[in-house]
């Protein structure tokens, strides 16, 4: 749907520590339908890098193709963006990170984007560790192309197609996990309060941070019986934790129960406050968070939160030993090793 | 048998099993004679395994200085049983066969028209040797001094070569020099040496290399200033990125720090190598691929993408013999078409077809000159021919007042003091190269973003015909700006008034040239020639033709795709076009062409005759 957006904003909007306001984050209009979860999320990502006081211009937001990938043109408008080829948003991110390490990567993406065509590059970035955001905007069916089920489709869900599927879902959170992901998270479109911090503490994780998102799809799967309607998600969602995102330097006043409350602090200095709602759930151990996968799962629930982190991880950089300097800023005289050192190879070879 | 004696013209042929280390002993051998002066082409005819089958090398000594494949062999030396019958039977009249005698020859392979050298090598070892492992490697080495005694070479060539190679390893250097020794002695005592073909000292090698186009690609890209190479292993391309990955070791890690100026990312399989490449080229960083025909395919939706959203990209394709997985380990000229149109849609790309080392070199480092002055993906063509042999080369050179040419990229500066609205694809040099962004760069201005849709000026999502066809148009006018950039062809002109000309292009370079000489020398016949260098063609190419009536266009393929190509962007006669294929695999020979073209010409009239396509 397209709309006007009046340009006036509020002229004391609140300004982060850069001096801007949401404004300066926002992007082109959305050309989504009306209700779309992804719109919620693009909206979310706005609001974690402005309360985080990232410059715009340090941020490169990457995806393929498909309703999903649309979403980089409707958020941080001031950065560089790259709308690459259905399912090769991985292989790119991986590529710009390669060449830049000082930039934050945001890669978007969906279900059809990630689960299917992009399968292969979506697991091999994960294996990487490479450090980005890695969103997967998962509505459980193809939007572009009217209708079709995805992979991430729940059995016996039913889009407005009416068709039950038949076919056993691919779970990214937890082929994620088993692939030695460093920071799975999964959440809601519908649910701000959650999503917003965990993009937060997704920013602030070094290394690969992959949010599965469940984000309804108005036009084509938002219907009684399909597992990824608004309905369905909100009366079988169940948090394992709240998260509270505190920024490097602020003082800690949020409330802090002991044995519920955990206190996790980033490489960067900042703090994740995980308020802790299922006990038996450890963040830092994998088994636990497949587990509690599959016990929430078998009772018809959606288990939502921060299900594992690794805050000690070493991200791809670090295990390939790169220099400090971004590869792209080395200078000629840095790279090249010159004609005497060429004549020296000649030499070898005669 | 008496014969003449042949001194530093003629081939020699190695029969070996793969997996066994005959290849480091092989090439000694050419080594030896490369620095006795005397040029050499050696090739490598090797199967796709590891350890078992047979595997071949084949050595033209030639002071004639051509460097082609001639084509005939006159020694063969036979370490392997399985290919005998067939090694034997391939050795010209007159010629000799050097074989183990550990186990007697099977007398149904004798022939009477050449000469059979018999020497125990594997007994010999068994006597001098405990380590299994030993006695398969100096056997090897150990033939190679057989056959210094018989071409009656300079041991001490041999012996200092040895201490060169084994520089670092020098508990090696001593078994391996007496492994030549003791082959030397036994040639000599068990036949009269030295035998009709001699390998004596020249200086017709001068300063010259050897090297493999692997190992120059590579390193031009090392030279060019490449920080991310992203690759999947393939057949014949994979030294490339193995050599950038050791000279980057050599030259590019922080002696106290140990950090690594470049980064080389082994991708999940040829579309992902291909994407990093491009997201890191987006980024700013000179970036770069290797790969073969299959990769090649593979990338070509991504290869779609570097070209409509303008994002510079090098990949070097070393060919192989297709279709399909075809013969992965045999040479050919397979992707001129696939790689010049690679992907749906309206799309070129350009071709660089370097000829030797020196070109693979200088065209790998200038690729990513080329790519990020014209934000265009820039394809090498090497084959396994020049990527997998040692092949004798000018030395490389290098200008260090040679500044890289980053192409049009706007400063954080240039950006602050923009006043007019950034548009990534505006052309305000009327080339049609716009001005980029790197990410990053200025916290308001010159953002935008890349897509692989269609889009206006400013970088924002269109489907309006005129701003589609305006775009097209602009890479077009590009792609002019392109022909004039690339390197020109190289035209031989005879000193005769001359009708015909001979195209050709990459690997069929040398092998050609002889060919025109031995035209001209044996049948007088004298034509003008023209190597290709790169697509887009400059206009010479096109003056080259229209000058001549018609000209043999020399390829490695079987469909003549670059006479294709020739006609379709010039929309010429194809009658003016006269294709001459080799594609069986092994690298084209001057017997070939020279023969297929004093055929044609004396057979025929003046005027390229109809029936061109039976010929096909």
């Amino acid at each position: 749907m397209s709309y006007n957006v009046p340009n006036f904003r509020h002229p004391n909007l609140p300004k982060n520590k850069l001096g801007y306001t949401t404004k300066d984050y926002e992007g082109a209009v959305s050309t989504l339908c009306a209700g779309c979860g992804h719109d919620s999320i693009s909206a979310a990502i706005i609001e974690a890098v402005f309360e985080m006081s990232i410059p715009p211009h340090r941020v490169a937001k990457l995806s393929g193709i498909g309703c999903s990938s649309k979403t980089p043109t409707y958020f941080l408008g001031k950065s560089h963006g790259f709308n690459s080829v259905h399912g090769r948003m991985p292989s790119v991110a991986t590529g710009a990170n390669m060449a830049n390490r000082d930039l934050l990567y945001i890669g978007v993406s969906g279900d059809g984007d990630t689960a299917s065509i992009g399968m292969g590059q979506f697991v091999h970035t994960v294996r990487r560790n490479v450090n980005m955001v890695y969103i997967c905007e998962n509505n459980g069916v193809y939007g572009l192309t009217k209708g079709q089920d995805s992979a991430t489709t729940d059995i016996g869900s039913k889009s407005k197609k009416g068709e039950p599927n038949a076919l056993e879902p691919i779970d990214l959170c937890a082929i994620a996990l088993q692939l030695g992901a460093t920071f799975v998270a999964n959440s809601f479109s519908g649910d701000k309060k959650q999503l917003v911090p965990i993009i937060q503490a997704a920013i602030a994780h070094k290394g690969f941070a992959f949010i599965n998102v469940i984000s309804p799809c108005v036009t084509f799967n938002n219907v009684p019986g399909s597992t990824k309607a608004y309905d369905y998600i909100r009366q079988h969602m169940a948090s394992t934790n709240t998260v509270d995102y505190v920024p490097h330097a602020e003082e800690i006043t949020a409330d802090f129960a002991e044995g519920t409350d955990e206190r996790v602090t980033m490489h960067d200095g900042s703090v994740i406050n995980l308020h802790k709602l299922e006990m038996k759930h450890d963040i830092h151990s994998r088994s636990s968070a497949i587990q509690l996968m599959q016990e929430y799962k078998a009772q018809d629930k959606v288990v939502t939160g921060i299900l594992f982190m690794d805050e000690h991880s070493q991200e791809i950089h670090e295990s390939m030993n790169t220099a400090p300097t971004p590869l792209r800023d080395l200078s000629e005289k840095e790279l090249c090793p010159g004609s005497a050192a060429l004549e020296k190879i000649n030499d070898l070879h005669r | 048998m008496k014969r003449d004696i042949v001194t530093n013209l003629f081939v020699i042929k190695f029969a070996n099993v793969n997996g066994t280390g005959s290849a480091s002993a092989n090439k000694l051998f050419s080594r030896a004679v490369f620095r006795m002066g005397v040029p050499i082409s050696p090739k490598n005819i090797f199967p796709s395994n590891i350890q078992g089958l047979p595997t071949w090398y084949e050595v033209r000594v030639n002071d004639n200085g051509f460097l082609g494949r001639r084509g005939g062999i006159d020694v063969a030396v036979g370490m392997n049983p399985q290919s005998m019958e067939r090694d034997i039977k391939e050795v010209d009249k007159g010629g000799y066969f050097v074989y183990d005698s550990t186990k007697p020859l099977n007398p149904e392979f004798l022939r009477d028209d050449i000469d059979f050298i018999g020497i125990p090598f594997t007994e010999k070892c068994r006597e001098i040797y405990d380590d299994p492992r030993q006695r398969q490697l100096l056997r090897n080495t150990m033939y190679v001094g057989a056959l210094a005694a018989l071409f009656d070479m300079e041991l001490d060539v041999f012996r200092q070569l040895i201490s060169d190679l084994f520089k670092k390893k020098e508990k090696l250097i001593e078994p391996n020099i007496r492994a030549i020794e003791t082959g030397y002695n036994l040639a000599k005592e068990m036949h009269s040496c030295p035998i009709a073909f001699r390998i004596e000292r020249r200086d017709m090698v001068g300063n010259k290399i050897l090297m493999d186009g692997n190992e120059a690609c590579g390193l031009g890209a090392v030279y060019g200033g490449a920080t991310v190479a992203a690759w999947y292993p393939i057949t014949p391309s994979t030294s490339i990125i193995d050599n950038f990955s050791r000279y980057c070791r050599q030259f590019r890690i922080d002696p106290e720090t140990q950090k690594k100026k470049f980064a080389i990312v082994q991708a999940e399989d040829e579309l992902a190598a291909i994407g990093m490449v491009i997201g890191a080229s987006w980024n700013g960083a000179r970036a770069f691929t290797a790969t073969s025909g299959p990769g090649l395919s593979l990338m070509n939706e991504f290869l779609g993408l570097a070209y409509f959203a303008e994002i510079p990209s090098v990949l070097i394709d070393v060919q192989r013999a297709g279709p399909s997985t075809g013969m992965p380990t045999r040479t050919q000229q397979s992707d001129i078409l696939s790689a010049a149109y690679a992907s749906h849609g309206d799309t070129k790309h350009i071709c660089l077809y370097p000829s030797t080392p020196k070109e693979c070199f200088e065209y790998t480092a200038k690729a990513f000159d080329l790519a990020e002055r014209l934000q265009t993906p820039v394809i090498v063509m090497s084959d396994l021919d020049l990527g997998m042999n040692d092949n004798m080369s000018e030395p490389f050179e290098w200008d260090d007042q040679h500044k890289y040419d980053r192409g049009k990229v706007f400063s954080e500066e240039e950006l602050e003091n923009m006043d007019a609205r950034f548009g990534r694809y505006l052309d305000i040099d009327g080339d049609g190269i716009p001005y980029r962004t790197y990410p990053g760069t200025h916290p308001t201005k010159g953002a935008f973003f890349t897509r692989g849709t269609s889009k206006d000026e400013y970088a924002v999502y269109t489907e309006a015909g005129e701003k589609y066809v305006a775009n097209m148009q602009r890479l077009q006018l590009k792609w002019k700006t392109a022909a004039k950039l690339v390197p020109p062809p190289i035209i031989r002109k005879t000193d005769k008034p001359c009708t015909v000309g001979v195209v050709h292009y990459g690997t069929s370079a040398a092998a050609t040239i002889e060919a025109l000489f031995h035209l001209n020398d044996l049948h007088g016949i004298s034509l003008d020639s023209m190597g290709i260098q790169a697509f887009p063609f400059s206009d010479e190419v096109e003056r080259f033709i229209l000058d001549h009536e018609y000209v043999f266009v020399v390829e490695q393929n079987r469909d003549a795709q670059m006479r294709s190509l020739l006609i379709t962007e010039f929309d010429f006669d194809p009658e003016r076009l006269v294709p001459l294929l080799h594609y069986d695999g092994s690298p084209i020979t001057a017997r070939f062409i020279r023969h297929e073209i004093r055929d044609w010409i004396l057979q025929t009239s003046t005027l390229p005759r109809r029936g061109l396509h039976h010929r096909r």
